[in-house]
């Protein structure tokens, strides 16, 4: 498995938002995580890179359990993450962006240089030298996605890539997220929108409440019309 | 003509040095998000090893070699302090690594005079720059050429440091958002050290740069840090280009206030930031910010008005305090009352700083102002002493208004430096206006009267008073005006959503406070028997903020408590001890540390820990809490 997520609860102060979290994804593989506002997939995204200080269970990737490290070298070992938000660093042009990002070659993993990302995001290639602030909704998701692979990620953490954007560049995103999967790159999307999800996504799982309640193939969660009207209907 | 052009060559030469201080607070400050008040120190540290380098060895490459050698040496100061002491407080309220510098800079301030002694030390000339060049018969240094060449050079290096280098990307996107830069993969740790150190490098630089120049001496530290921070402020924080162009503003300013209004020289600078900042309140260059995520307080212990149990207690020790007379002597009344004098200031501080989270440097201005009032009443217009007592506050009432109505309408940063602006104008004021107060000479004999003349009557006059007021502002923290108060400190957004009208509930206990202090004031006077400018000066403010920050600014009544061991603690050591900064300064670094909730919320976190068998996961100093998304 590339990651291993088993027992996982998170709090923010008193409160206890992530109850029992567990979820594989494997090697290659794309997993959505599905569930509506404040269900807790942003939560459970940030405790596996540890921006989430109070945290317990195990996180196991590539065999490694990471929860006791610091966020930047879960990150260096090849696990990538897109916040919701994109925080696209907004005074940074384009390539200062990506330059952020930046980290050195990995044996395991896809190799992204600016000029192969400029190819999967043609909008970025024709603004290299934009600041961030001045970029539009998509174009700041391409960036932010950009700005992770530059770090050469086995597998990244994609939270709500296609919330609040337009159709159009909806379709973009499935393309660039296909080709990322192509390239060997592992994905844990999170999701609210079904029909995006099952374009992209070899499995899924559903997130209630900061607990999951289903998990597995599109195919099954399909025939279970219940669960999806329970905890996915809009 | 020429005159005029020397001077603002002058201007220049000074601009270069106030630069290269202010770049370095800015950059500190942009990543770290840290004030540093420790930056004047290290200026003054790097002053004093170049100067001891220069004397050591001789030559041109003798000095600037120990220029860049002491600059290094403070650098590398620096980076122990960073990773010694400020990487346990980022996540403490940024207040918090304010007086954990304020701490180390007072035992800075020994240790050089026991290092160097304590006379003023002038350095050598710099070879090569001894002579003046001749402009149409004025003279002008040539090293304050070399200085105004320097100035923009630097500008340069420092511009290609931060736009052509990976480390520069690096900070700046760190200035942006710092959590977002680790999770790419980039270690914070390193990334502030270095910054710090690049910082601290630039602080010291200019502090060996000013020896062909001025003398070194153990005061230049609080000299400069102040006029560092009107620098940055009106530049604007974490911009380089604007601390350039308000170091060149600020150091005209200097140069020709003296030619054109003498009388108002020392202020003009003050005027000239607090217009900046209400035009400009994020300063010419820098950025409105955006609504910052608050840092959240280290506890989440909901306030709650004295049970039963602890009134009586508070009364017992009331009572306690009040029988000091029956056993202890003159002088140990006199420091009893002016113990109590000091808890009023902290208290009426505390109020404004806890309650609406409005963390003033300023706040002895109104302290002092409530002095003046009572000189000025008893001595010009001869009224009796309960007059003075009771009207001589509101003219720290009015200046609170005054000033507050333009302090209310920054936040953050920016207010605390909007308030020590205006502090420093109502202590020019008292310093400049000789023929009113007397200047630096201040207002002498004003003694009690009779009923209150005893030391023991005056203790409970002061004593009296200071349980009065803090019952006072204890009540009001419970009003719904204090709800009102809290609500604005937690959003001011969120509470104007609830119908608040925010800036004029701040407004208001921003008046308050200042009347408060006022009150503190107009008693010390009559403690004191005089009036001088220091009592609004900025070192009376600072000694308030670490009163307030040593009771703890999360707990309702801290001040108290924290004036009380402050202040004794102060006048002890004082009396013990010659290195009386020193062992303060260590002490404000260590509480800083280990009790970043200062000693009353530790005291009630200890309380709590006994009353449920301490929960899992509460170690003494909390782990902060993450903001939800």
């Amino acid at each position: 498995m590339k990651l291993t997520v088993q027992d996982l609860n998170s709090h923010y102060g008193p409160a206890h938002i992530l109850f029992d979290i567990g979820f594989e994804v494997g090697e290659g593989e794309v997993v959505a995580l599905l569930g509506r506002n404040g269900a807790g997939k942003s939560t459970t995204f940030r405790s596996i890179v540890g921006l989430v200080a109070q945290r317990t269970g195990r996180i196991m990737f590539e065999g490694k359990d990471v929860l006791a490290r610091p966020t930047h070298e879960i990150v260096r070992d090849g696990l990538g993450y897109v916040p919701e938000e994109r925080r696209i660093f907004t005074d940074l042009t384009v390539e200062e962006n990506l330059e952020v990002g930046r980290q050195p070659k990995r044996p395991n993993a896809p190799y992204w240089t600016r000029e192969k990302l400029f190819a999967l995001f043609p909008n970025l290639g024709e603004m290299k030298n934009r600041p961030g602030g001045r970029m539009s909704g998509g174009e700041q998701q391409m960036l932010t996605i950009a700005r992770t692979l530059m770090g050469n990620p086995s597998l990244v953490l994609l939270d709500e890539p296609s919330e609040g954007l337009s159709p159009k560049i909806v379709e973009q995103m499935v393309e660039a997220i296909l080709t990322m999967k192509k390239e060997g790159v592992s994905i844990v999307v999170s999701e609210q929108n079904l029909h995006f999800a099952r374009l992209i996504s070899d499995r899924a799982y559903i997130i209630e409440r900061g607990r999951i309640c289903f998990g597995g193939t599109m195919a099954e969660l399909d025939s279970r019309p219940d669960i999806r009207d329970a905890h996915l209907s809009l | 003509m020429a005159f005029y052009v020397v001077q603002f060559l002058t201007g220049l030469a000074s601009a270069a040095s106030l630069f290269l201080v202010a770049s370095g607070l800015s950059i500190i400050f942009g990543v770290t998000r840290i004030v540093n008040f420790a930056h004047g120190a290290f200026y003054m540290i790097g002053a004093y090893i170049a100067f001891t380098l220069t004397e050591r060895f001789s030559g041109a490459f003798g000095f600037w070699g120990g220029v860049v050698v002491a600059a290094l040496a403070v650098a590398l100061i620096g980076v122990l302090v960073e990773m010694v002491l400020l990487r346990r407080i980022y996540h403490a309220p940024e207040l918090f690594q304010l007086l954990g510098t304020f701490g180390l800079t007072l035992m800075v301030e020994d240790l050089v005079v026991l290092i160097w002694g304590p006379d003023d030390l002038v350095g050598r000339r710099a070879p090569g720059f001894k002579g003046a060049v001749d402009f149409f018969g004025q003279n002008i240094p040539s090293y304050d050429l070399f200085l105004i060449v320097l100035g923009p050079v630097v500008l340069g290096i420092l511009w290609l440091l931060f736009q052509r280098t990976r480390w520069g990307v690096l900070v700046r996107a760190a200035t942006q958002d710092r959590d977002m830069v680790a999770a790419l993969g980039v270690n914070q740790k390193w990334l502030f050290t270095s910054v710090f150190a690049v910082g601290v490098f630039l602080a010291a630089l200019g502090g060996a740069l000013q020896i062909p120049r001025d003398a070194v001496h153990h005061a230049m530290d609080l000299r400069i840090i102040v006029e560092v921070f009107v620098v940055v402020v009106i530049g604007g924080l974490g911009s380089i280009i604007g601390a350039f162009v308000a170091a060149v503003l600020v150091s005209e300013l200097n140069a020709f206030g003296i030619l054109i209004f003498p009388k108002i020289s020392i202020i003009l600078v003050f005027l000239v930031m607090a217009a900046v900042l209400i035009v400009r309140p994020w300063g010419l260059f820098g950025k409105p910010e955006a609504a910052a995520r608050k840092t959240p307080g280290l506890t989440v212990n909901p306030w709650r008005p004295l049970t039963s149990n602890e009134r009586l207690a508070s009364l017992a020790a009331l009572v306690i305090a009040a029988m000091l007379p029956l056993f202890a002597g003159n002088y140990a009344l006199t420091v009893g009352s002016e113990i109590a004098i000091f808890v009023i200031f902290a208290v009426s501080l505390h109020f404004l700083m806890s309650v609406g989270g409005l963390a003033s440097f300023g706040h002895a201005a109104y302290f002092g102002l409530g002095a003046y009032g009572v000189a000025f009443l008893a001595k010009m217009a001869g009224l009796p002493m309960i007059v003075c007592l009771l009207l001589g506050p509101l003219l720290g009432c009015m200046g609170a208004a005054v000033f507050g109505f333009f302090a209310v309408q920054l936040s953050g940063v920016y207010f605390a430096m909007l308030t020590l602006a205006f502090a420093q104008i109502v202590w020019s004021i008292a310093f400049q206006w000789v023929s009113v107060t007397g200047g630096d000479n201040g207002i002498l004999s004003i003694w009690p009267e009779k009923w209150a003349a005893s030391p023991s009557h005056f203790y409970w006059l002061a004593l009296g008073v200071a349980a009065l007021v803090t019952v006072a502002l204890r009540i009001m923290v419970f009003s719904p005006f204090g709800y009102a108060l809290r609500a604005t400190r937690d959003s001011v957004l969120r509470s104007e959503a609830v119908g608040i009208n925010a800036k004029r509930i701040q407004w208001t206990a921003f008046v308050i406070a200042g009347t408060t202090a006022g009150i503190g004031g107009a008693l010390f006077a009559y403690l004191k028997g005089s009036v001088f400018p220091d009592n609004l000066g900025i070192s009376l403010s600072v000694d308030a903020l670490v009163m307030v920050l040593l009771g703890g600014v999360e707990t309702v009544s801290g001040g108290v408590i924290g004036a009380i061991v402050y202040k004794a603690l102060n006048i002890w050591l004082v009396s013990q001890t010659d290195l009386s900064k020193l062992v303060l300064g260590g002490f404000i670094v260590l509480i800083v540390v280990v009790f970043p909730k200062g000693i009353v919320g530790m005291l009630e976190m200890l309380a709590q820990r006994r009353r449920k068998s301490s929960p899992p996961g509460s170690p003494l100093i909390a782990k902060p809490i993450e903001s939800a998304e």
